[in-house]
C-alpha cells in the first residue's frame, strides 16, 4: 500500500530569465488526493505541465509509478489521466464519440471498448446524453465527460488542473465527490491544482506554493492548526498606521492584505475588545474567528489567494 | 512486457472482468499506432462534414474562381496559339485542382492551430502514442478532404474538351493524394509553430499563395521573366502541377505547351520527395514543441 504515486525530486523550470520553479520536491503516495494550492503565477501551472509531459523541466527530477518523466515518458502516459482546465473533447462530436476517440488513441477497440463507454457513461449520470454533442451540454456536464474521457483507458493516477474552473458551487461539490469516489472504490491517485479553498479542503494533503517554491505539504487540518489561536480581523480608517501602533502596544505581528490587518492571536474575544478600547475611533469593523485553510495560507505566504478582481477567473 | 500494469485499480474493481492492458495495446516506442492514426483521420472528415460553410466553401470557391478568373482572362486575352487547343479554361483546370488542394491544407492548418488553442491537442499529446502517429492521422485527414474535393472538381474536366483515359485518372489521383499530402505537412509545420490564427495571414500571403501562383499553375513558365522561371524551377509546387497536368494527356496527344514542361518521371520524383520531407519535417516540429 506504500506505494510511490509521483515523485518530484528538485524540480525547477525557468522561462528565459524568469524561474516559474526554484527546487520543489515532494512525494505522493498512491491513493492519495494531493492539491497544489497557490494563486496565478505562483508556479503550479508550470509544475502541472510539467507532470502532464507536456514542458521539459530545466533541472529536477519525476517519477511517475517508477517511470522515469525524462526518458519514458510514454510510460509516464500510461499510466495517467489528464483533466485540463481548457476542455479537452471536441465540441463538435457527442459525448459518445468523444468518449470512443478517446479509447483509440489509447489503443482500445472493439467490446471492449464499447463497455467501457457505456461504464463512464452511466458512472457520471450520462448515459441519456450519450448520443448529444457536446456543446450542447451544460458546463458541469461537459466537465464530466473530460473526467469520464480521462478515466476511459483506466489510469492508475489522475492529474487535474484547475477542475472546477467555470463550474456553480453545486456541480462544483458533486465534481468534488466524484473525486472523493475515486480514490475511494477504485484507488486512483488524484492530482489536482486549485485555488479554491473548499476544494484544497477536500484534498488529504495540501502543498502551499507561492513565487515557484512549495511553502508547505500537510493535511488541510494541521495546516489550520499551524495557525495560533484565532483569527482577528480588522478593517481600519487608515490601516499603515493603525498596524504599527497595534504592534507597538500588543507586541504582535499584523499581517496587511489587501488594506486589512490580519493578527493571529489566542483568546481573540479579549483581543478584539482590547483593540477597540486602545485605538477608540480607528476600527471601523473588527471580526474574529476561527482560522481557515485561507488563513493557513496567509500565514504561510503573506498574501491573499486571490488579489482583489481576480475573483472572477475562479 | 506491458502486462504487469494491468488495467489499472479501476479495473479491479469495475466488475466488467475485462482487464485488458491499455499499455500493451497501445505499444510503445516511436512506432505507428494505428489506432490513434485513424481515430485522428476520421475525427477531421467528421468535423468537416458537421461544419455546414467549410462543406459549401469548399465546393463553391474554386469554381468561383476558375469561373471567374479562368473566364476573365480567358476573354480578355488572345491566348498564345500554343493554348488555342482549349483556351485559358482548360489550362488552368489543373491549376484550380491544386488550389483546391491548397486552400483545403490551409482550412485544416487553421484548425489546428485553434485545436492548440482550444484544449483538443493537450488531449491528444499527453497519450501514450508517438508524435508520428498523431502526424500521420491529422495529415490524411486533411488529404482526404482534399483529394475528395479534386475529385468532384475533376468530374467538370469534360466541360473544357478533357477526356481522360483510366490510366491518367489514376495516376491524377495519385498526384493529387501525394500533393495534398504534402500541403498538409506543410500546413502542419507552420500550425505547430504558430501561436494564434493572425499570424497566419501573412504566412498564407507571402508563402502558401505565390507557392500556389508559381506553380505554372496560373501561367506557364515559359513566357514568365527570367527571375520569375528560376523560382517556378525550385518550386516543388510546379512539378505536382506539371505531373497534374501531364496526367491529363495520358493516353491522347500532348500539346506543346504541356510538352515543354519538366518530364513526367522528374515530376513524379519531385512530388515523393516533396511530401516524404514534408512529412519527416512535420513530425520533427510535433517532437519538438511539446504543447
Amino acid at each position: 500500500m506504500a506505494t510511490t504515486a509521483i515523485q518530484v525530486i528538485e524540480l525547477t523550470h525557468r522561462y528565459g530569465e524568469r524561474s516559474a520553479l526554484a527546487g520543489v520536491s515532494f512525494t505522493v503516495p498512491a491513493g492519495e488526493i494531493f492539491g497544489l494550492l497557490g494563486p496565478n503565477g505562483s508556479g503550479k501551472t508550470t509544475m502541472f505541465r510539467i507532470l502532464s509531459t507536456l514542458l521539459r523541466p530545466t533541472s529536477g527530477e519525476v517519477r511517475v509509478f517508477g517511470a522515469d518523466l525524462r526518458n519514458d515518458p510514454e510510460g509516464v502516459r500510461r499510466s495517467f489521466g489528464v483533466v485540463f482546465q481548457r476542455p479537452s473533447v471536441d465540441a463538435k462530436l457527442s459525448v459518445m464519440e468523444n468518449l470512443r476517440h478517446h479509447g483509440r488513441l489509447y489503443g482500445i477497440g472493439g467490446r471492449e471498448l464499447a463497455a467501457r463507454c457505456d461504464e463512464m457513461l452511466e458512472r457520471f449520470g450520462l448515459a441519456d446524453r450519450g448520443g448529444d454533442r457536446v456543446e450542447t451540454l451544460s458546463g458541469g456536464l461537459q466537465r464530466r465527460v473530460e473526467l469520464a474521457k480521462g478515466l476511459l483507458h483506466k489510469p492508475r493516477l489522475l492529474l487535474l488542473d484547475e477542475p472546477s474552473t467555470g463550474l456553480d458551487p453545486g456541480a462544483r461539490r458533486e465534481f468534488m465527490r466524484h473525486l472523493v469516489d475515486l480514490r475511494d472504490r477504485d484507488g486512483v491517485t488524484i492530482l489536482l491544482t486549485t485555488h479554491q479553498m473548499e476544494e484544497a479542503e477536500r484534498c488529504d494533503r495540501v502543498g502551499i506554493m507561492n513565487e515557484g517554491q512549495l511553502l508547505r505539504v500537510d493535511t488541510p487540518l494541521s495546516l489550520v492548526a499551524s495557525v495560533g489561536g484565532d483569527v482577528v480581523v480588522v478593517h481600519a480608517e487608515n490601516p499603515t498606521a493603525l498596524e504599527a501602533r497595534i504592534r507597538e502596544k500588543f507586541q504582535v505581528e499584523p499581517v496587511a492584505v489587501d488594506g486589512v490587518l490580519r493578527i493571529e492571536r489566542a483568546r481573540g474575544h479579549e483581543f478584539v475588545r482590547d483593540v477597540v478600547e486602545a485605538f477608540p475611533g480607528e476600527v471601523k469593523t473588527i471580526t474574529f474567528g476561527k482560522p481557515t485553510l485561507e488563513d493557513a495560507f496567509i500565514h504561510v505566504t503573506g498574501r491573499r489567494l486571490w488579489e482583489s478582481g481576480e475573483e472572477a477567473t475562479g | 512486457m506491458h502486462g504487469d500494469r494491468g488495467g489499472g485499480p479501476m479495473s479491479e474493481m469495475s466488475g466488467s472482468g475485462v482487464a485488458v492492458s491499455v499499455a500493451g495495446t497501445a505499444g510503445a516506442g516511436g512506432g505507428i499506432h494505428w489506432g490513434a492514426v485513424t481515430t485522428l483521420w476520421w475525427r477531421e472528415i467528421i468535423r468537416f462534414l458537421r461544419q455546414r460553410s467549410r462543406v459549401t466553401g469548399a465546393f463553391a470557391q474554386p469554381l468561383v474562381f476558375w469561373l471567374l478568373l479562368g473566364g476573365g482572362i480567358n476573354a480578355s486575352f488572345r491566348a498564345p496559339e500554343a493554348l488555342e487547343s482549349g483556351g485559358y479554361m482548360a489550362y488552368f483546370f489543373p491549376g484550380v485542382i491544386a488550389m483546391v488542394l491548397l486552400f483545403t491544407a490551409i482550412f485544416a492548418t487553421i484548425a489546428v492551430v485553434e485545436d492548440r488553442q482550444g484544449g483538443f491537442l493537450q488531449g491528444v499529446l499527453v497519450a501514450p502514442v508517438s508524435r508520428l502517429s498523431i502526424v500521420l492521422g491529422q495529415a490524411l485527414g486533411c488529404t482526404t478532404l482534399a483529394v475528395v474535393q479534386g475529385l468532384l472538381f475533376l468530374l467538370l474536366a469534360p466541360l473544357v474538351g478533357f477526356s481522360l483515359t483510366a490510366a491518367g485518372a489514376l495516376v491524377g489521383f495519385a498526384v493529387m493524394t501525394l500533393v495534398a499530402f504534402a500541403l498538409a505537412n506543410l500546413g502542419l509545420i507552420i500550425a505547430w509553430r504558430m501561436d494564434s490564427t493572425q499570424g497566419f495571414h501573412a504566412v498564407m500571403n507571402l508563402l502558401l499563395l505565390p507557392m500556389w501562383i508559381l506553380s505554372g499553375a496560373f501561367f506557364p513558365a515559359a513566357g514568365a521573366a527570367g527571375w520569375l522561371r528560376w523560382v517556378m524551377t525550385i518550386n516543388p509546387m510546379t512539378y505536382g502541377v506539371t505531373a497534374l497536368r501531364r496526367s491529363f494527356y495520358i493516353g491522347g496527344a500532348v500539346p506543346p505547351e504541356v510538352a515543354t514542361l519538366p518530364a513526367m518521371w522528374l515530376a513524379l520524383a519531385v512530388t515523393i520527395l516533396f511530401a516524404a520531407v514534408m512529412f519527416a519535417a512535420a513530425v520533427a516540429t510535433v517532437r519538438r514543441s511539446v504543447a
